[in-house]
């Protein structure tokens, strides 16, 4: 067996995979629609402190004083109903440390997305979250003894509320945007990671996202603080069943480096096409830090993700490399923030977008470099590829500099695959498809670089399942 | 059934405008033929009418290989039945590299379900690269990116040797290569010349033909072929040049219709 193969089956996500769900069974349901009961449910159930109650009471009050941004997006988000949505659903379960502990049905769930064999392989701690809660969470025994903190985000906001508390809600306050202040209001599950200063946390840890519930919202709450000088690599998978009915995913995502620190976020999601995909993601980064997001967006009727960094320190590095593929129907509006805040910070966007049948690709980016800074640099590159003539991509790149001791760049670029191309391919016994996907995985290869080996083989499965079912 | 590629009455336009206006052409397994012709006589149609590009219609006329009916398949069949166009002007496929697309073009050529074995794969490419005298760097770079003439020229000969055609056809091979390349790309060939495959080389210049020595010579002239010969026919081509073999030709359609 080659070691593509080997690391394939390692890597055992794919649409047909996740492509079942069980019988619905819950312990704890909030039924459907939101009001203040719905948030007094959901803290209830998690026996929450009145400050947390307080918050997301505040969230939910923000939430609904803001209008829906479809000024400048797309309409489609008015037809999110949220009444119908149900806001929390959980089995009861408190996350085990031991794979025989959970449910039998949650078990099978993530064990034919190969959860556990992949935290065997090469994980050095896992979370799986079903529906509202985390149903397993472990971290390698090593990794805790040098303190590192990897649990889901309602067990790190009881049991360590002394970190917790001072960085949650201060990278993405509430009001950010109307989804966020909703996540706010509602959040459950999420994760919690804290490494403690000069830890090297050299696997990566992962968390594994799944929707099993028709109709539902996960509003998952993530935050991250790495130390001064310590090292982390995140990834994070996402999968849903495909529903007849909208479900929703609006998570938040907080990352804390502190000086000298290096965060590197992973997102492979591979949503179903009804799944509204609606996520704020945000980190700062201080002085000497380095965050890099690395994001793939896959499925999912609409996305609307931006992930930003705040360069708040001196020489703080801030990159966003996203690969998005909107398929027929689908549309996936995604870029990136850069916020300058402190000299010699520098910034590095790459996007590359595809486009299939009527998809809609969108970039917007924003950078943005005050007048009292010096030395600052700031690189954008966002190229788009159209696969049919009814194929759609936008771009809206917004680059705010002040003053004139900065570098900036820009380039843009779209092409489309050329009928040359594929008649080229096609006469060495490609077929359509084939050729089709071969073109796409060549547009994107130098971005899929950037990601880890099993995540790239993982990336490039999806691709071609996805290029598979376009061309029929 | 006969073992040839054959080309009976081939009528075909491009853009409304007809090109082959009834190519009559036999190419039995074994043998090399070349087809010489003025510029705009229909010699590169007729290699993407065989490969089956889109924008060439087929107006009547057959064409086929071992028997199988060519104009019936898609152009990946055709290939894998065991068809091969050598590019005049091969395209770039940005990021894909050399050794993932051939791999990708003979994993084609399995059943489902079986993989390539990768380590044979590359000895075996290796093998065909050092032959062409191709830096066996070139297996990451993609295809024909930012290559010269003289490689995009061998990568196409590459190809055909990974991929072992039954019927080749090289459309102006030739052009753009020194003689240095001429003659590296000319023994590629020759050593894939066998009686169990067929070659058709289009070609403009008689010098291409004092390396690749072919058994039949043709002379396409206004989408027809107007005259066959040995190899020495090339020989007389290039001497007095075309004008004698229109005439040659004008002359009996004259007679015919007298």
């Amino acid at each position: 067996m080659n070691q593509d193969t080997a690391t394939a089956e390692a890597v055992n996500i794919n649409q047909d995979v996740g492509d079942f769900s069980f019988p619905e069974d819950y312990a704890y349901d909030a039924g459907t629609g939101l009001s203040e009961k719905t948030v007094e449910y959901i803290s209830g159930v998690k026996k929450e402190e009145k400050w947390i109650l307080d918050f997301r009471k505040k969230a939910l009050k923000i939430f609904e004083g803001k209008p829906l941004p479809t000024h400048w997006a797309s309409k489609d988000l008015e037809n999110i109903i949220f009444n119908d949505i149900r806001y929390y659903l959980a089995k009861g379960q408190q996350p085990t440390r031991s794979w025989d502990e959970v449910p039998d049905d949650v078990k099978e769930t993530f064990e034919r997305l190969g959860i556990p064999e992949k935290e065997r392989k090469f994980l050095a701690g896992v979370e799986a979250q079903f529906d509202s809660e985390a149903a397993y969470s472990n971290v390698k025994v090593e990794l805790e003894k040098e303190g590192v903190i990897f649990v889901n985000s309602t067990e790190g906001l009881r049991e360590h509320p002394e970190i917790f508390r001072k960085w949650f809600g201060k990278v993405i306050p509430t009001g950010d945007n109307k989804y966020s202040a909703l996540n706010s209001a509602v959040f459950s599950g999420g994760s919690f990671i804290y490494v403690p200063p000069g830890v090297k946390v050299k696997h990566p840890l992962q968390a594994y996202f799944r929707i099993n519930a028709e109709n539902f919202g996960q509003f998952e709450r993530t935050l991250i603080i790495v130390d001064e000088g310590a090292e982390v690599t995140y990834m994070e998978g996402c999968t849903a069943p495909k529903f007849e009915t909208a479900t929703l995913h609006s998570a938040v995502v907080e990352l804390v480096a502190m000086p000298n620190a290096k965060i590197q976020y992973i997102t492979v999601q591979n949503w179903s096409a009804n799944v509204f995909n609606l996520v704020t993601k945000r980190a700062v980064a201080y002085e000497n830090a380095e965050v890099r997001w690395i994001d793939c967006n896959i499925g999912s009727r609409l996305t609307m993700k931006y992930p930003g960094v705040v360069l708040k320190g001196r020489k703080a590095r801030g990159e966003v490399i996203s690969i998005a593929l909107a398929n027929d129907g689908q549309h996936q509006d995604t870029g990136a923030k850069m916020i300058h805040a402190a000299d010699e910070t520098t910034s590095n966007v790459i996007s590359k977008s595809i486009s299939v049948g009527t998809g809609r690709s969108t970039y917007r980016g924003m950078v943005h470099i005050p007048k009292h800074l010096k030395g600052c640099r700031n690189n954008t590159e966002c190229d788009a590829l159209l696969i049919n003539a009814n194929s759609r991509t936008d771009t809206y790149p917004a680059i705010t500099v002040k003053g004139n001791q900065h570098v900036t760049q820009h380039e843009a670029s779209v092409s489309q695959v050329s009928e040359e191309q594929i008649f080229y391919m096609k006469q060495r016994g490609l077929n359509e498809a084939e050729a089709m996907s071969l073109s796409v995985n060549g547009f994107v290869n130098d971005l899929v670089r950037e990601f880890p080996m099993e995540y790239s083989v993982e990336l490039k499965r999806l691709i071609d399942l996805e290029m598979e079912n376009s061309v029929g | 059934m006969s073992q040839v590629l054959s080309i009976k009455n081939l009528k075909a336009s491009v853009a409304g405008q007809e090109i082959l206006k009834g190519l009559n052409l036999e190419v039995p397994q074994g043998e090399v033929h070349a087809i010489m012709g003025p510029n705009g006589s229909g010699k590169s149609t007729l290699a993407k009418v065989l490969a089956g590009h889109e924008d060439y219609e087929v107006i009547s006329g057959e064409a086929s290989m071992d028997g199988e009916d060519l104009l019936a398949m898609e152009i990946d069949e055709r290939s894998r039945a065991g068809f091969f166009l050598a590019f005049q002007y091969p395209h770039e496929i940005p990021g894909v590299s050399i050794a993932n697309f051939i791999r990708a073009a003979r994993q084609a050529r399995l059943g489902k379900g079986d993989e390539l074995d990768a380590v044979a794969f590359y000895k075996e490419m290796y093998g065909k690269m050092d032959e062409l005298k191709i830096d066996r760097s070139f297996t990451g770079r993609s295809v024909n990116e930012g290559f010269s003439g003289g490689e995009k020229k061998r990568l196409e000969i590459l190809q055909m040797m990974m991929l072992e055609p039954k019927y080749a056809v090289l459309d102006e091979t030739d052009s753009g290569l020194d003689i240095d390349a001429l003659k590296i790309v000319a023994a590629g060939v020759n050593a894939m010349r066998s009686p169990q495959r067929g070659f058709l080389v289009i070609t403009h210049y008689q010098r291409l033909l004092d390396y690749i020595v072919p058994d039949v010579v043709h002379v396409l002239y206004k989408g027809k072929i107007i005259k066959t010969g040995g190899k020495d026919l090339a020989l007389e081509l290039e001497e007095k040049g075309y004008d004698w073999v229109i005439q040659e030709f004008a002359d009996k359609e004259v007679a015919v219709e007298a």
